[in-house]
C-alpha cells in the first residue's frame, strides 16, 4: 500500500513575487498530433541522505524518456543546484537551458522507518507549480513510488493517464529452439523485479492479467492435455479452468474479471469460442462454425468480442456480440490477420498481420477502417495494450538462431523500445495500473 | 474437414487405391520412404517401435496453412493403419504441429486440426478410435530450425507416437 497526499501550493509562486506568464505558456503535450516533439524536461536528483533520491529520479527519468514524449536534459547542463525542494526554483536558470518543465523532490525516512518521497513538477516558463505530491511506503517499494511519480508527471503534461506503475507477465524462453524451456515470468514494465512463476517443466503459453484481481490466466501442458489455468499471483495457487474434454487455449478475462473467454477444440479438429463464468462455472458456447475460431478479446465495455477465424478460408478478424451469434468480418487487407486485441480505450483493435513474408503489428478502428501498420519484421506477433491505450508491447524473433524479445511501440509507430529481459521473452501481457 | 467420401470423389482417391494395393503386396518389403534415404536395414524387428518409425514412417507433412492429407501422406498413413491393425497392442498419440510462420494461438488450432485429420484417416482405415489420442503442439516443437521453406515444410507435420505395448 502506498499512501498518497497532495499538497498544492498555488500561492507559493505569487508569494515569492515571481512573474507568471500568460496561460498560453503553460507547458503541455498534445499526443494526438501525428508527430510529437519530445518535451525538454529537467529531472533533478531528489534530495536524500542516502542516494535513494538519485535512484528514484533516475527511474522517473527513464520512464519518461522511454515514452518518447519527453526529452530529459543532461544533468551537466543544469545551472541551479536544488538544495531546498520546498522553495520555488530560479526559473530563469531552467528556461535558459530550454527546460520547459522541471521536477524536484526529496526522499527521507519517517520515524517509523518508512520511505517518504515528495516531488514537485514546475512549469518553468509560466513560473508555477503544476503538481506537488508526497508518498509514504515501505522502503522496498521505492521503484513503485518512482513509477507513480512518472505517471503523475505524464498525466499532468499529456492529459492522459500514465502506464508506468504496471507490470508485464510474459513467457521466459531458454534452451534450444527445437526444445525450448518456457516459464511464466513477471516483471515491472521497465524490466525490473523479474521473477518466475512456473518452473519450466511444462510448456506454458499466452498469460493474461485479470483486470480486477492479482491473477492471471494462461495455457499449460502440465496435465498432459494442454488446458487453460488460473494462477493467483500472491499465493501461487493454480487451478484448471473448467472440465473440458479437449484442448482449451487462447484465454482472456472479461473486463469485469468475472468471465474467461477461450477456445475449445472440438472432436472434429475445429475450434470454437466459449465463455466461462468464474463464479457459477457455467459455460456458454459463442461460436459454432466449422472453422478455427480463436484469440477472443472483449471490448472494454464487455458488449462485444473480437476474434480470429478462418471461416472464410484464411485467418481474418471478426467482431460479434459478447453473447455470440452473427459475426462481422472487419479485416480486408492483403494477407492474413490474427491475435486481435481490443484497446482499453475502446477505439482501436491491435492485430498481427502476415503479408509478403513479413509479420506486422498494426491497429485498425473497431469497424476495420483506418488500418495502420506500426512495425514490420521477420517474425513478430502478440500485441498487448498499455492500460492507457497509447502503447503496445509485442514480441519479435529475428531470422537466425536468436530467440524472441519483447518490444514496445507507441501508436505513432515512431517510438520503438526493446524491453530488457533475463533470457528470451515472448507472449507479453500488460497489467492494468496497479492499485 | 477431410472425409473419406471426399477422398473417394477426389482424383487423389485414385492414387490412394493404388497406394493401398502397393502397400498391400509390399508389406514385407522395405517400404519406399525412410529406407530410400539410407536407413535401409535399420527397420528393426517386426512389430517394434523402430520398425514403425523407420520402415512404416511415423510422420506426414502438410502444405502451408492446410490440414488436407496429401497423396504422399495418404500412403504413409495407410501403412501406419495396416501396421497398427496388425499390432493391436499399441495405443497411439497423434501429435499435430505447425511451422513458425503463423501466430501462436492460430497455430495451436491448426496443429489440432492436422492431428484430427490424421486420426480420422487412420480410423477410416480401421484403427479403433479409442486407441488414438491427439495433441497439438502448435509451433512449440519444431524439428527443423532454419528460417526458410526447407525447414518450415518439415515442421508442418503430424507425428504418430506409439504408447506402450510390447516392442
Amino acid at each position: 500500500m502506498i499512501m498518497r497526499a497532495t499538497f498544492l501550493i498555488a500561492t507559493l509562486v505569487a508569494g515569492l513575487g515571481i512573474a507568471v506568464l500568460p496561460a498560453r505558456a503553460v507547458v503541455e503535450i498534445d499526443i494526438n498530433k501525428g508527430v510529437v516533439e519530445p518535451l525538454p524536461i529537467a529531472i533533478t536528483e531528489f534530495i536524500s541522505a542516502d542516494g535513494k533520491g538519485a535512484e528514484i529520479a533516475s527511474v522517473v527519468e527513464a520512464d519518461l524518456r522511454r515514452s518518447g514524449l519527453f526529452a530529459p536534459i543532461e544533468k551537466g547542463a543544469f545551472i541551479e543546484k536544488i538544495s531546498n525542494p520546498d522553495a520555488a526554483p530560479r526559473f530563469q536558470d531552467w528556461t535558459v537551458i530550454n527546460a520547459q518543465a522541471l521536477v524536484t523532490g526529496k526522499v527521507s525516512e519517517t520515524p517509523d522507518g518508512r520511505l517518504k518521497a515528495e516531488f514537485r513538477l514546475w512549469d518553468t516558463y509560466a513560473g508555477q507549480q503544476l503538481v506537488g505530491e508526497q508518498f509514504f511506503t515501505s522502503k522496498d517499494k521505492w521503484r513503485r513510488v518512482a513509477h507513480i511519480i512518472a505517471d503523475a508527471i505524464y498525466q499532468r503534461l499529456t492529459g492522459e493517464t500514465g502506464y508506468f506503475d504496471t507490470r508485464i507477465v510474459y513467457v521466459d524462453e531458454s534452451g534450444p529452439r527445437n526444445n525450448r524451456v518456457k516459464r511464466l515470468a513477471i516483471m515491472d514494465q521497465d524490466g525490473a523485479n523479474q521473477r518466475f512463476l512456473t518452473d519450466g517443466r511444462a510448456i506454458v503459453l499466452t498469460p493474461r492479467f485479470s483486470p480486477t484481481r492479482q491473477e492471471i490466466t494462461y495455457m499449460s501442458y502440465e496435465g498432459g492435455q494442454p488446458q487453460v489455468y488460473l494462477l493467483q499471483l500472491e499465493t501461487g495457487q493454480r487451478e484448471l479452468v473448467g472440465n473440458f474434454p479437449g484442448m482449451t487455449f487462447a484465454p482472456r478475462f472479461s473486463p469485469n474479471g468475472q468471465q474467461i473467454v477461450m477456445s475449445l477444440l472440438r472432436d472434429d479438429g475445429n475450434s470454437n469460442i466459449f465463455a466461462m463464468d468464474l463464479r457459477s462455472r457455467n459455460t456458454t458456447r459463442l461460436t459454432t462454425s466449422n472453422a478455427i475460431d480463436t484469440s477472443p478479446s472483449y471490448s472494454p465495455d464487455g458488449s462485444q468480442i473480437v476474434f480470429t477465424s478462418d471461416r472464410g478460408g484464411r485467418a481474418q478478424i471478426y467482431v460479434m456480440s459478447a453473447s455470440g451469434g452473427d459475426a462481422k468480418r472487419i479485416s480486408f487487407g492483403d494477407g492474413t490477420y490474427s491475435t486481435p486485441v481490443w484497446s482499453p480505450r475502446g477505439d482501436l483493435i491491435a492485430f498481427t498481420k502476415q503479408t509478403g513474408g513479413q509479420f506486422q503489428i498494426g491497429v485498425m478502428r473497431t469497424d476495420g477502417s483506418g488500418e495502420r501498420i506500426l512495425s514490420s519484421g521477420f517474425l513478430q506477433e502478440g500485441p498487448t495494450w498499455a492500460p492507457n491505450g497509447r502503447v503496445i508491447m509485442f514480441f519479435r524473433q529475428p531470422a537466425g538462431s536468436a530467440g524472441p524479445q519483447l518490444y514496445s511501440i507507441d501508436l505513432t509507430g515512431r517510438n520503438e523500445q526493446k524491453i530488457p529481459t533475463a533470457n528470451y521473452g515472448s507472449d507479453p501481457a500488460w497489467s492494468p495500473l496497479l492499485e | 474437414m477431410l472425409s473419406i467420401a471426399a477422398i473417394a470423389k477426389n482424383p487423389v482417391g485414385i492414387a490412394l487405391v493404388a497406394a493401398l494395393a502397393l502397400a498391400g503386396c509390399a508389406n514385407k518389403q522395405v517400404p519406399n520412404n525412410a529406407a530410400d534415404i539410407g536407413l535401409g536395414g535399420a527397420g528393426g524387428p517386426p512389430g517394434s517401435q523402430q520398425e514403425f518409425t523407420v520402415s512404416v514412417g511415423d510422420r506426414i507433412f502438410f502444405d502451408l496453412d492446410s490440414s488436407v492429407i496429401r497423396a504422399d501422406a495418404q500412403q504413409v498413413l495407410t501403412r501406419q493403419a495396416q501396421w497398427l491393425n496388425k499390432y493391436t497392442n499399441y495405443s497411439i498419440t497423434v501429435e499435430g504441429h505447425a511451422d513458425e510462420r503463423g501466430t501462436r494461438e492460430y497455430n495451436l488450432a491448426l496443429g489440432a486440426r492436422r492431428a484430427a485429420s490424421a486420426r480420422d484417416f487412420l480410423v477410416a482405415r480401421g484403427v479403433a478410435a479409442n486407441r488414438i489420442r491427439t495433441i497439438s503442439y502448435g509451433k512449440e516443437r519444431p524439428v527443423a530450425t532454419c528460417d526458410d521453406i526447407s525447414c518450415w515444410s518439415q515442421n508442418r507435420r503430424a507425428v504418430t507416437v506409439l504408447n506402450g505395448g510390447s516392442s
